[in-house]
C-alpha cells in the first residue's frame, strides 16, 4: 500500500461518506424513534432538534457521490445502474423524508400530522437499511461481467449478508440518534430516550458481532489487508473501545462525550470496512478478477489531481461553517415561531 | 416503447420537475437579500416581517429542490451508466465542485436563516442571507458549466480507457468555460430571477385582490416588480447573445429554432409557424430576413440550413421549432407585462387595476414555462455533440468522432 493519488482519494471518499454516516446519521435515527414519542409537541421537538441541520448533513451524501462520479467514474456508473431499483427506493425514502419534514407542521389536522410522521419514520428506516445493504453487497461481492456491469436485479442483493448489514445499519443509526436526541432535550421526553439507550447499544452490539462473524467465516478477502499490515489491528481495538465509552459516558450523564464517542466508533467502523475493502471498491464474486478497484476504476490523474486542489480549497471552509452552525444551533431544542 | 425510450422519459421528467424549484430559490434568494437589506438599514418592521414571510417560501421550495435534486446527481449513474463512464473524467469533477462550493453553503446558512433569527445579530443575519443567495447562483454555474460542456465540449481529449474510449480532462479551465458557458449561465440566471420576481409579485397581487395584508403585498410587490423588469429586459439581451454564439458554435440548432431548411440562404424569423418535416418546409407568419439581420446584421447573408446536415444529427425540427418559439413569444409577454405593471405602479393605479394583478397572479406561470420550453429546445437538438439525454448514452462515439472532423457531406434533413 502506498499513498498515490487513487489510495488518497479512497481515503477521502471513506471520509466524505464517514461525515455522511455521522451527520445524516443522527437525524435517520431521530426519524426512527420518532414515531415512539407520545405527544404532538414531543413529535415537534424530535422534528425541530435536526430541524436547522438535516438538509446540510444530506449534502454530504450528495458531494459523496459526485466525488465517487469524479474519482471513480467506473465505480459511480457501475453501482448505481446496477443497484437501481435499490438506489430507486432509496431516493423515494429521501424525497418523502424531506417533504415529510417540511411539510408536517404546516397544517395543524391531526391526520394530516400524522400521516407526515409515519412517513418521515418509514422513510428514514428504508433510507438507512438501504445504505447498509448496498455496502453489504459491495463487500459480499457482486457476480460483475468482464464489462464491469452487474445485470442482476433487486432480488439478487436482498441476500443474507447484505441484510443483516443492513440491519446492523439501522442499530447503529437508531442508536446515534437516541444519543443526539438525549444530548438536545430535557425533561420527561429526555428521560425517556436516555432510557432506551442501554437496549439500542445492546441490539447494535449484537448486529455487530453477528456481521463480524459472518465476515470472518465468509468473506475471506476482507481480512487480506488487515493480515498483511498488522497494526492496522489498532482500528477495530480503538473501535470496541470507542463502543464500550459509549454506555459509560452516558451512564455517568456526559450526553456529549457520549455522542462524540458515538461519532468516532462510527468513523473507526467505516475505516474498518475500508481496509477490508482496499484495494476493491465493488468486489465481484465469484469471478474476483472483475472486481473494481481503485485502479482500474479511477479517473485520469489529471482529474484526480484537480480534485484534489477543490477539495484543499473547499473542505476547510465547508468544515468551518458547518462547526459554526452547530456551535450557532447547540443546546436544549426550544419551539419558536420559526420552528417546524 | 422500448427502455431507452422510457429511462429517457423518467430523465425528462425528474429533470424538468427538478427545474420547478432552483429557478425560485436563485430569484426569491436575490430579493430576500434586498428585503433584508432594508430591513437593516432604516429597521423598518415591515420588511422584517417581509422578509421572514419570504423566507418560509424559500425555506420549503429550497427543501424540495435538494430533494429532487438528488435524484438528479443519481440518475447520471442509474440512467446512462455507459454515458457516465464516458464522461466521469469532466462531468463528475464539476458535479463534486457544485457539491463543495455551493451545496454546502446554501445548506449550511439556511438554517440560520431558516432558524437563526433569536440565534444571530440581525447583521450576522443578513450575512447568511448574502450566503444563501449566493450558493444559490454558485450552484446554478457548476451545473450550467456540465451542461454546456455537454453542448460545447472544450478541454478535453479521447483517451482509451479500461472500458473503452473515454473523453479525459486536458484543461479544467477550458472545460469550465467552454465557448457556450457564458452566454447559457447569463440566461439561465436571468430565467431564474424571473422565476422569483414573478412569484412574489403573483403571490403579492393575490392579497392585494383579496383585500388581505395590503400593506405587506404592495411592500413585496415593489421588489417583485422592480426585478422582474430589469431582468425581463436583460433576458432579451442574453438569448439575442446566446443566438449568434449558436449560430457559430451549433448551426443545425439554430437551423432547427427557425425551421430553417435551405443549406445556405438568407433565413426567415418566424412570429408563428409550422415545420412540415417530410417536406423540409416551414409555413408561417415571419419577417424574411430577419434571422440573417439579427445574427450576421445583415438581410442578405445565407444562415446554414437544416438540409446541410447528415440526418442522423437532425433533431425532431417541430417540437424544437414551437418549443422555441413558445419561449420567446413568452419571454416577450412578461417584458410586456412587467412595463405594464410598472406604468401603472408609476402613475399610482396598481393597486386597483384589479385586471392587471389578474394576469400578475397567473404570470407565475410564465418564466416556468418559459424555462422548461427552453430546456425542451436546447436539449433537443444533436449537433452539440454530448445531449443531456440518451442518444449520447446510445452511441456518443459516433457524435464525439463527428467532432473530431466538423466537415459534413452530403446528406439532408428530411
Amino acid at each position: 500500500m502506498s499513498l498515490d493519488l487513487n489510495t488518497m482519494w479512497f481515503i477521502l471518499i471513506g471520509l466524505l461518506l464517514s461525515g455522511y454516516a455521522i451527520l445524516d446519521g443522527f437525524d435517520l435515527g431521530v426519524g426512527a424513534l420518532h414515531l415512539f414519542t407520545k405527544s404532538d409537541t414531543e413529535r415537534r421537538i424530535m422534528l425541530n432538534s435536526i430541524g436547522p441541520v438535516w438538509d446540510g448533513n444530506e449534502v454530504w451524501l450528495v458531494t459523496g457521490g459526485g466525488a465517487l462520479f469524479a474519482a471513480f467514474p467506473e465505480v459511480y456508473a457501475t453501482s448505481f445502474s446496477g443497484f437501481y431499483l435499490a438506489f430507486m427506493l432509496l431516493l423515494f425514502a429521501l424525497i418523502f423524508r424531506a417533504v415529510a419534514i417540511e411539510f408536517r407542521s404546516k397544517r395543524d389536522s391531526l391526520r394530516w400530522r400524522a400521516a407526515w410522521d409515519v412517513s418521515f419514520s418509514v422513510s428514514s428506516v428504508t433510507s438507512a437499511l438501504l445504505i447498509g445493504v448496498a455496502l453489504g453487497n459491495i463487500a459480499f461481492g457482486l457476480p460483475l461481467t468482464v464489462d464491469h456491469e452487474y445485470t442482476g436485479g433487486l432480488v439478487g442483493l436482498l441476500r443474507p449478508y447484505p441484510i443483516v448489514v443492513g440491519v446492523t445499519t439501522v442499530c447503529l443509526f437508531t442508536m446515534h440518534g437516541a444519543i443526539y436526541i438525549v444530548m438536545k432535550t430535557e425533561g420527561d421526553l429526555q428521560a425517556r430516550v436516555r432510557s432506551w439507550i442501554p437496549r439500542l447499544i445492546a441490539f447494535f452490539v449484537i448486529g455487530y458481532v453477528f456481521t463480524t462473524m459472518l465476515t470472518l467465516t465468509f468473506l475471506p478477502h476482507m481480512k487480506d489487508t488487515l493480515m498483511q499490515y498488522p497494526v492496522l489491528f489498532i482500528v477495530p481495538f480503538l473501535n470496541v473501545l470507542a463502543i464500550a465509552n459509549i454506555p459509560r459516558e452516558i451512564y455517568n450523564g456526559r450526553d456529549f462525550r457520549a455522542f462524540l464517542s458515538s461519532c468516532v466508533a462510527m468513523v473507526l467502523l467505516l475505516a474498518l470496512f475500508g481496509i477490508g475493502m482496499y484495494p476493491n471498491m465493488i468486489y465481484s464474486s465469484p469471478v474476483s478478477e472483475y472486481s473494481l478497484t481503485i485502479y482500474n476504476a479511477a479517473s485520469s490523474a489529471k482529474t484526480q489531481q484537480i480534485m484534489l486542489i477543490i477539495a484543499a480549497i473547499g473542505m476547510p471552509v465547508v468544515l468551518g461553517y458547518t462547526v459554526s452552525i452547530y456551535w450557532i444551533f447547540r443546546g436544549k431544542v426550544k419551539l419558536d415561531a420559526a420552528s417546524y | 416503447m422500448d427502455v431507452a425510450i422510457l429511462a429517457r422519459l423518467q430523465f425528462a421528467l425528474t429533470i424538468a420537475f427538478h427545474y420547478l424549484f432552483p429557478p425560485i430559490s436563485i430569484g426569491l434568494g436575490l430579493l430576500l437579500v434586498f428585503m433584508e437589506g432594508m430591513y437593516l438599514k432604516p429597521k423598518d418592521e415591515l420588511y422584517h416581517r417581509m422578509t421572514q414571510f419570504w423566507v418560509k417560501v424559500f425555506g420549503l421550495i429550497f427543501a424540495l429542490g435538494v430533494a429532487t435534486g438528488i435524484v438528479m446527481e443519481f440518475q447520471f449513474g442509474t440512467n446512462w451508466a455507459t454515458y457516465s463512464r464516458y464522461v466521469g473524467d469532466i462531468f463528475g469533477s464539476i458535479l463534486a465542485a457544485e457539491g463543495v462550493f455551493a451545496f454546502f453553503l446554501e445548506s449550511g446558512f439556511l438554517a440560520i436563516l431558516l432558524f437563526g433569527w433569536n440565534k444571530v445579530r440581525p447583521r450576522t443575519h443578513f450575512i447568511a442571507t448574502v450566503m444563501v443567495a449566493l450558493g444559490a447562483h454558485f450552484s446554478a454555474i457548476w451545473i450550467v458549466v456540465a451542461n454546456s460542456w455537454q453542448q460545447t465540449p472544450a478541454g478535453y481529449h479521447l483517451v482509451q480507457g479500461t472500458s473503452g474510449l473515454r473523453a479525459e480532462l486536458t484543461s479544467f479551465w477550458e472545460a469550465v468555460f467552454n465557448p457556450s458557458f457564458l452566454d447559457r449561465i447569463s440566461h439561465v440566471y436571468m430565467g431564474a430571477w424571473q422565476a422569483g420576481a414573478f412569484l412574489v409579485l403573483s403571490v403579492s397581487s393575490f392579497y392585494l385582490l383579496r383585500g388581505k395584508h395590503r400593506e405587506f403585498a404592495r411592500a413585496s410587490m415593489k421588489f417583485g416588480l422592480a426585478l422582474g423588469l430589469v431582468a425581463s429586459t436583460l433576458q432579451l439581451v442574453t438569448g439575442h447573445s446566446s443566438a449568434q454564439g449558436i449560430a457559430e458554435q451549433q448551426p443545425v440548432k439554430l437551423a432547427a429554432y427557425e425551421g430553417h431548411f435551405d443549406a445556405s440562404a438568407p433565413a426567415t424569423m418566424y412570429a408563428v409557424g409550422w415545420v412540415n418535416e417530410r417536406e423540409g418546409q416551414t409555413y408561417g407568419i415571419g419577417i424574411p430576413g430577419m434571422l440573417s439581420w439579427l445574427i450576421y446584421g445583415d438581410r442578405s447573408t445565407p444562415v446554414t440550413g437544416l438540409n446541410a446536415f447528415e440526418p442522423e444529427d437532425c433533431p425532431p425540427v417541430n417540437i424544437v421549432f414551437q418549443s422555441y418559439h413558445a419561449m420567446v413569444a413568452i419571454g416577450m409577454a412578461l417584458i410586456l407585462i412587467s412595463l405594464l405593471g410598472a406604468l401603472y405602479w408609476w402613475r399610482g393605479k396598481l393597486w386597483h387595476t384589479r385586471w392587471l394583478l389578474w394576469i400578475l397572479v397567473f404570470a407565475v406561470l410564465g418564466p416556468q414555462l418559459a424555462n422548461q420550453l427552453g430546456w425542451l429546445s436546447s436539449g433537443h437538438d444533436i449537433a452539440g455533440t454530448v445531449r443531456n439525454d440518451l442518444s449520447v448514452a446510445v452511441h456518443p462515439l459516433r457524435l464525439l468522432a463527428q467532432r473530431e472532423d466538423p466537415k459534413r457531406t452530403g446528406g439532408h434533413c428530411h
